[in-house]
């Protein structure tokens, strides 16, 4: 579930930037390596999973797919908040900048 | 248990040599291309060391979201020594065999993503100054 979630949040980042690109205003390329970077490590996680439990990995108890989507959900909140901190240190627009300093008369 | 160590270590590497490189490298190559579909356009070959930041972002992206994985199972804590198994030799033992396996296996797979991105990357270039009108 936690793949899951992330792969979702990666596939919807990479249509996002795909739409805005080539500008990258906002940095979601950002976003996108993220999320397609903890993917990739889910999915081996994954695979060695499958490997021990097999046909059982698939049918999960509905308490560890809750505590699993919940991770899921968290993960991707804390990709946002990076992402966040990262566009408003770098502030591509000079928002933070003009917010700062005012243009002398 | 600790296996985006593995990963995050390689992140660390790549880093290095991506910043090594950047301070290396001379002007980038300049070549003709169509970049919308209509008039040919001097554009600037992107350099080795930009598309390593990608295997860069990759991994450190993934480790940091790992990381927090680990913290949310109580696998990594932000005391000394960190890692819960570090205290139980049985659980030491089996933290450094999914390093060992887990953990080499994530590193591996994500420079094979990188390392396929490269290849399509290069058949894009080559597309793009082939798809070029023959200058008169």
């Amino acid at each position: 579930m936690t793949l899951l979630t992330t792969v979702f949040a990666a596939v919807i980042c990479t249509v996002i930037w795909y739409k805005g690109a080539p500008k990258s205003e906002m940095k979601v390329g950002v976003l996108c390596w993220m999320y397609w970077g903890a993917s990739l490590m889910w999915l081996v996680d994954g695979i060695f999973e499958y490997a021990e439990l097999h046909a059982e990995y698939f049918t999960p108890a509905p308490t560890d797919m809750l505590n699993d989507f919940y991770l899921g959900l968290s993960v991707v909140a804390l990709g946002l908040v990076i992402w966040l901190i990262i566009l408003l240190v770098k502030d591509p627009k000079g928002v933070i900048k003009a917010a700062l300093f005012r243009k002398k008369n | 248990m600790a296996c985006f160590l593995i990963p995050a270590a390689e992140a660390v590497i790549t880093t290095i040599v991506t910043k090594v490189m950047r301070s290396k490298e001379a002007n980038p190559e300049t070549v003709k291309v169509q970049l919308d579909g209509e008039e040919p356009v001097e554009a600037e070959k992107i350099p080795f060391s930009r598309k390593l930041g990608w295997l860069n972002k990759l991994l450190w992206g993934g480790s940091a979201l790992l990381a927090f994985e680990h913290v949310w199972h109580g696998e990594v804590v932000p005391w000394f020594p960190f890692l819960t198994a570090v205290s139980d030799p049985a659980e030491a033992a089996e933290m450094l065999n999914e390093m060992a396996t887990a953990g080499v296996a994530m590193a591996v797979l994500v420079t094979a993503v990188w390392a396929g991105m490269l290849v399509v990357s290069s058949v894009i270039e080559k597309r793009a100054k082939k798809a070029l009108p023959a200058e008169s």
